[in-house]
């Protein structure tokens, strides 16, 4: 019971990957300003950011929902930790694994941008709605290619666990090569659920202020800004236990070691594409999305398959 | 709000998109812009009336501060009109110094919109490039000039500060780091899909609309209207220096980005040659504190567009009447135009395309009577009286305190 309580409030739970989301997002932004020829924060910038907002006087407006308003960035909040806790991390298998965890983690990963949504819709500002109406449009453009990509390589292990797809690549040494095409996918489809840019397009800060979070302030700003650097961990944990399975038998130090490699292996992937490209508009990202991104998900598919058939068998 | 698809989202007077105050209503259907509302007079200075109440020399320095990125552009525009008021035979090393300042000039207000531009389409990365290339021009202004944006370098009869072959030399210098950073934006701009996707298509404006609706510089001429001041009515130098105006056909938010870094090449073209056949000779002639009556409209090919000056002389040591017509007046019609149709996306870039500059385009504001058709000026008593109402109206009362200060400011 206590071992429980230990494992989901402190290590590896919500104080574990609160901290590493505020180091991730330092990394990220010191890499984004080296990228452009800036100094960056110091480490320490997420951190007082946090703090300062935590202090700050939270304002509700008159005209909004505030029961919605209130609870939305919490939803947000809890279902990335945790999707983050069935997430194996340094051995093959999560704190409790189970038969379908792989598709638990995906959908826990969905509710944040839905909340986002409803706190958006709710807050009734111009702004923000414009904001969560585009965050559902993005929702339903990029998470078809992240599900097929994603699913496409634990359909090679013919399990939905990640336990079994991590034990099925260690028998396969480098076939996880095979899914090089379903990673790339992904970590695009994963710019649009951490709403960065090329596909920043829900807080738009250009055109429509803060988008979502034009109206929060305060504590519940400071858990939407929490929320976001932990999806970008649990999305970057994620993709590295799907798409780069290995590291996961060498002991819990060496493991852990790997995972956090890992990890800021994709992290300096996602500043990268922050880096390089400029924000794309809606409609041009749900073209991209199905056309492009859709079709590259389906070669993987058909790829997997095809191996499945006539190799593995 | 009847119409529950249709609604209007206020781009402003405080905006992010905004650097300066100026209110956009755009009316949305979904992402599509259906209409916009432009309402000038948050950032409205008084600056005509104010040259009109000093001397010619005071209101040159006041005219200089109409716009914090071509400060050069208006004061030559405004000194261009005394001198010709005056008769006034300029030298001609202080043409070419003019010359020098405006190119500069155009130079940096070239690669700050560049970033701009770059921030409005999310591609920040751009911004802080461009601005730290900016950097090298803008301590070539401080070091001919001894400011970075408002340079004092004009005057009537000519310019206050020599260039020596040292600065000469160090000019050439920055203008060959400037010269290759270019060429990786032209790469840059030409090249990158998702610059060439947010940019293409965007914010047309024909080649007849840009005549019709009398767009000015590189917006006109992103449009194939090869309109440019420099070699349609030359002043300073421009008569001598070999320069070729760039134009393009895209007609579209590209074309304008195209225009601009071309510019930029042109630009460092004329800087060497400049450099390289400045005359020798004296920078000012004296002016006369008094100019004699008469009138006189001074053009002036800002980096923006057109700046059209007027002056009006009455033989004292004010001017009568100052006029000023900034290249983004010019063009906001333009922008009206072009958003039609397009998606909420595009209005930043669109808007920032024309590089607007709303505190040198301020007007007066004319209140319009929706029933009686009848526009007037409100006066300072209307405007004060209105206000005391209003905030009557909310259950603030001032009047009290009003006696208060008016008592004590009378004993």
């Amino acid at each position: 019971m206590l071992y429980t309580l230990f494992y989901i409030l402190i290590f590896p739970g919500f104080l574990f990957v609160s901290c590493f989301g505020l180091l991730a997002e330092f990394i990220d932004r010191r890499l984004y300003a080296r990228m452009q020829n800036r100094m960056g924060p110091p480490w320490f910038q997420p951190i007082a950011d946090f703090i300062k907002l935590i202090a700050k006087e939270e304002v509700i407006p008159s005209a909004a929902n505030p029961r919605m308003f209130e609870a939305a960035p919490l939803f947000a909040l809890a279902s990335c930790v945790c999707a983050f806790l069935y997430i194996p991390l340094w051995r093959a298998g999560s704190l409790s694994p189970f038969n379908g965890d792989l598709i638990v983690v995906l959908y826990l990963l969905t509710i944040p941008t839905l909340a986002f949504f409803i706190g958006g819709w709710y807050s009734t500002s111009l702004f923000s709605r414009i904001g969560s109406v585009r965050c559902l449009s993005q929702l339903f453009a990029y998470e078809v290619p992240l599900f097929m990509s994603i699913l496409s390589c634990a359909l090679l292990a013919n399990t939905w666990s990640f336990s079994q797809v991590i034990a099925f690549y260690r028998a396969h040494p480098g076939l996880w090569l095979v899914n090089i095409l379903g990673f790339g996918v992904s970590l695009v489809a994963l710019l649009g659920k951490l709403e960065k840019v090329p596909f920043d397009i829900p807080e738009a800060e250009t055109e429509i202020v803060a988008g979502v979070f034009t109206e929060y302030s305060g504590r519940r700003l400071a858990l939407l800004r929490l929320t976001l650097d932990i999806e970008l961990v649990v999305g970057a944990a994620l993709l590295a236990a799907v798409f780069l399975p290995f590291g996961f038998c060498c002991g819990p130090l060496w493991g852990f070691v790997f995972f956090i490699i890992k990890v800021l292996l994709i992290i300096g992937l996602l500043s990268l594409c922050r880096t390089i490209f400029s924000r794309l508009r809606i409609d041009q990202m749900i073209n991209f999305c199905w056309k492009v991104l859709v079709p590259v998900a389906l070669v993987q598919l058909v790829i997997n398959l095809v191996i499945k058939g006539v190799i593995i068998r | 709000m009847r119409d529950s698809n249709k609604f209007k989202i206020p781009i402003g007077p405080q905006h992010p998109a905004l650097k300066e105050p100026e209110s956009f209503s755009v009316a949305l259907r979904g992402e599509k812009i259906l209409g916009v509302d432009i309402r000038l007079g948050y950032n409205h200075r008084g600056i005509e009336k104010a040259a009109e109440e000093r001397t010619y020399i005071q209101s040159l320095y006041i005219i200089e501060r109409i716009c914090g990125i071509c400060s050069h552009s208006h004061s030559t525009c405004f000194v261009q009109a005394v001198e010709e008021i005056a008769a006034l035979e300029v030298p001609k090393r202080a043409l070419y110094i003019r010359t020098l300042i405006g190119e500069l000039e155009r130079v940096h207000s070239h690669l700050l919109w560049l970033g701009v531009a770059g921030h409005e389409i999310g591609f920040d990365t751009l911004l802080m490039y461009t601005w730290r290339d900016r950097e090298v021009v803008m301590d070539l202004l401080a070091l001919l000039t001894g400011n970075r944006v408002n340079y004092g370098v004009n005057t009537y009869g000519g310019v206050r500060r020599d260039i020596s072959p040292e600065q000469a030399r160090e000019i050439l210098k920055g203008v060959d780091i400037l010269e290759e950073r270019t060429k990786y934006y032209i790469e840059v701009a030409t090249q990158e899909v998702t610059i060439i996707q947010r940019l293409s298509g965007v914010g047309v404006l024909s080649r007849e609309d840009a005549l019709k609706l009398d767009a000015v510089g590189p917006t006109a001429r992103a449009c194939g209207v090869a309109r440019d001041i420099r070699k349609d009515d030359p002043y300073s130098a421009y008569a001598e220096v070999p320069f070729s105006v760039i134009t393009d056909d895209h007609c579209d938010v590209y074309g304008r980005t195209v225009v601009r870094v071309k510019e930029l090449m042109e630009s460092y073209k004329i800087i060497r040659y400049v450099l390289k056949n400045m005359p020798e000779g004296p920078i000012a002639i004296k002016a006369p504190r008094k100019i004699p009556a008469g009138e006189a409209l001074g053009r002036y090919e800002a980096p923006r567009g057109e700046d059209v000056h007027y002056v009006k002389a009455n033989g004292t040591e004010k001017p009568e009447r100052v006029k000023v017509r900034a290249p983004t007046l010019a063009n906001l019609q333009a922008v009206k135009h072009m958003l039609k149709d397009r998606y909420l996306a595009d209005m930043p870039i669109v808007i920032a395309a024309i590089d607007p500059c709303f505190s040198c385009t301020d007007r007066m504001i004319a209140v319009g009577y929706v029933d009686s058709n009848k526009a007037e000026v409100i006066n300072w008593e209307a405007l004060r009286s209105y206000g005391i109402e209003w905030y009557r109206g909310k259950g603030i009362d001032f009047s009290k305190l009003n006696k208060e200060f008016s008592r004590r400011a009378i004993s």
